[in-house]
């Protein structure tokens, strides 16, 4: 099991000035896996996510990527490495084009006709941002902004994605949408890190899933485990 | 919660009148000023009005050049760098020094025994003094943002702003200590004479163009016509504008947000740099106070024009140079009184737009 371990986090605390957001928590996903982390407001899922992408300090803390320690990283590199976030509210740039968006994903290459094709390949997949791609950013409607979201993720070609709550503020049909997405990006050998309250939707389509508690991870099991366990059913799944 | 938000519609309400009726006699007062001193006095003729203009186009390209830097460096960091007119006062002394030493060394060449560097090789001579001028506030900008600026990142809003005050001062009063308190005359190669320039005719009378302007004037453009290029199409400029929208989200795509924001700081410098020599080569005086007038002006054509917005500053720095050389012609009002024009005008926008001629409403969903 621990040889295709790609993503392993070791003890992981962090804290925001005197807030102990993350109380000492371990997991890991295997190589090719969706694995969801649920939680309710404020357990510490997105601070999960910024430890990974480098945006925060772990004190203490470890992270493995692929057997290789990268605590400490730089975002940056993290990035380089082969691990990208599309971050809670999507984030992307407003007042840059679609286009422009899309390049910004691509800012860690230099290969002018690889990320041509990358952006085209995100045409394709997208049809939507096609259409859009001379749009500024911020025009976009919210289903749109999160299929950009996740197509400047793309562009970086990850190898681990972590999504942060994509299905909020979104219609019941976009939702679907976008985990049909995200099983599709999955499909093609990304690895996936799914955070989501919208635990239902998650679970269903997750391999394996933590559930995460004021800092701590307090279950875990297989997606349908956990979709069928009383305590997240009573506490996750309205009963 | 709840008492802010009963609060807050009333008070609005309250400053508006105040703003409409202090607009009102601004107007009232502007208009009547004009019309006394254009159509009833006539003090001026139409060739001095066109040469307060062209004076106010050749140090408004200057005022430009500066107001960049603020506007740049605050859509980043959101912070005004108030020692960004000293980081053009080095640049200003650099380009001194090289005239000085190149005027100092003998012309290598045979056919001219008594000519120095300076005017054996003038196009050269410009293009060093530039190069090192610029270079020099590069570093001063980089090296300020650095030591002044970084450490204070996390801390509250207030606190860099006096670390820029305290910067400003410093650097100040360190160009004094090192270069000494008294006033320089720019040693400008005889090509660029002071007193040189076109005469153009303008209804009967010569006005005379300087050539040191016409040169500040195409330097200026062309350097904010490079930044808007740099800006609009270079990934630099990309990645500049993508951690002056979400710093974040930039550095989740692979931007080192550190990096960025140095380049910023270099590529206002070069700016500042370039304004700093302009300034020595056009108007001929230097010490170690020459950034702090021009760069408070700079600041108030960056406000003016929309603090973060880099056609604004462009368009603020014009903008300001003109009404300032006009200002006190139209006004009927002395002429030393042309700083007073630029700071009431600053205080104007503050009152009655403080988003500035382009800005968008962002000011206060930033703060
Ligand atoms: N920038 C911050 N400063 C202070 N506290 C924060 C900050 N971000 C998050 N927190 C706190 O850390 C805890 C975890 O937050 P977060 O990771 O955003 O939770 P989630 O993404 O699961 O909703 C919460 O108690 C939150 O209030
Ligand atoms: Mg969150």
């Amino acid at each position: 099991m621990k040889t295709n371990q790609m993503l392993e986090v070791k003890d992981l605390h962090v804290y925001y000035g005197a807030i102990h957001a993350l109380k000492g928590i371990s997991f890991h996903l295997n190589e090719g896996e969706i694995v969801a982390l649920i939680g309710t407001n404020g357990a510490g899922k997105s601070t999960t996510l910024n430890s990974v992408s480098g945006l925060l300090t772990p004190q203490p803390g470890q992270l493995f990527f692929g057997g290789k320690e990268i605590t400490n990283t730089p975002p940056q590199d993290v990035v380089k490495m082969g691990i990208v976030q599309v971050p809670e509210g999507r984030k992307i740039f407003a007042r840059m084009t679609v286009r422009e968006n899309l390049e910004m994903g691509a800012y860690v290459f230099n290969d002018r006709d690889h990320i041509e094709a990358d952006v085209q390949h995100a045409f394709e997949m997208f049809p939507r941002l096609r259409e859009r791609q001379k749009q500024l950013g911020g025009t976009l409607s919210g289903g749109e902004q999160q299929m950009l979201a996740m197509a400047r993720a793309l562009m970086t070609r990850p190898r681990l994605l972590l999504m942060d709550e994509p299905s909020m503020g979104l219609a019941p049909i976009l939702v679907e949408q976008v985990f049909e997405i995200i099983q599709e990006i999955n499909s093609k050998g990304t690895t996936v890190l799914l955070v989501e309250q919208n635990a239902q939707m998650a679970l269903s389509i997750a391999d394996r899933a933590y559930v995460l508690e004021t800092g701590k991870i307090v279950l875990e099991g297989t997606g349908q485990e956990l979709l069928t366990n009383p305590q997240v059913k009573e506490a996750y799944l309205g009963g | 919660m709840e008492t802010l938000k009963k609060l807050v519609p009333s008070d609005l309400n309250a400053s508006k009148w105040v703003r409409m009726i202090l607009g009102i006699l601004v107007l009232a007062l502007l208009v009547w000023r004009l019309v006394d001193v254009i159509l009833i006095q006539r003090l001026y003729g139409p060739d001095t009005w066109a040469r307060f203009a062209i004076t106010g186009l050749i140090i408004g390209g200057m005022y430009a050049l500066i107001a960049i830097g603020y506007t740049l460096v605050y859509g980043i960091l959101l912070m005004i760098n108030f020692a960004h007119g000293e980081v053009m006062m080095l640049g200003s002394f650099a380009g001194y020094f090289v005239f000085e030493l190149l005027a100092f060394i003998p012309s290598p060449g045979p056919e001219n025994p008594e000519q120095v560097l300076l005017n054996a090789f003038p196009v050269l001579s410009i293009l060093v003094a530039f190069l090192v001028g610029m270079l020099v506030s590069a570093l001063a900008g980089y090296f300020l943002e650095k030591i002044a600026y970084r450490p204070l990142r996390k801390a509250p809003r207030l606190v860099p702003l006096i670390s820029a005050i305290g910067a400003s001062i410093f650097l100040q009063n360190a160009a004094m200590l090192l270069f000494g308190p008294q006033r320089r005359t720019y040693l400008n190669p005889t090509l660029l004479d002071r007193g040189l320039g076109l005469e153009i005719p303008i209804a009967g009378n010569n006005v005379l163009v300087p050539y040191t302007g016409i040169f500040s004037f195409v330097l200026s453009i062309l350097l904010m016509l490079g930044l808007y290029l740099l800006v609009q199409k270079t990934k630099l400029g990309r990645s500049m504008r993508a951690v002056a929208e979400d710093k974040g989200a930039a550095a989740l795509m692979g931007i080192n947000v550190d990096a960025v924001i140095s380049r910023t700081f270099i590529i206002s410098g070069i700016l500042a740099g370039a304004a700093g020599v302009m300034w020595g080569v056009h108007n001929g005086l230097l010490n170690h106070y020459v950034g702090y007038i021009p760069g408070m002006k700079a600041f108030t054509a960056a406000v003016m024009g929309g603090i973060g917005n880099i056609p604004g500053a462009m368009l603020g720095g014009m903008t300001l140079g003109i009404l300032e050389s006009l200002g006190p012609a139209m006004l009927g009002i002395d002429f030393q009184l042309k700083d007073v024009i630029a700071f009431t005008i600053l205080i104007l926008v503050l009152i009655f737009r403080p988003s500035g001629l382009l800005g968008e409403r962002l000011s206060e969903e930033k703060v």
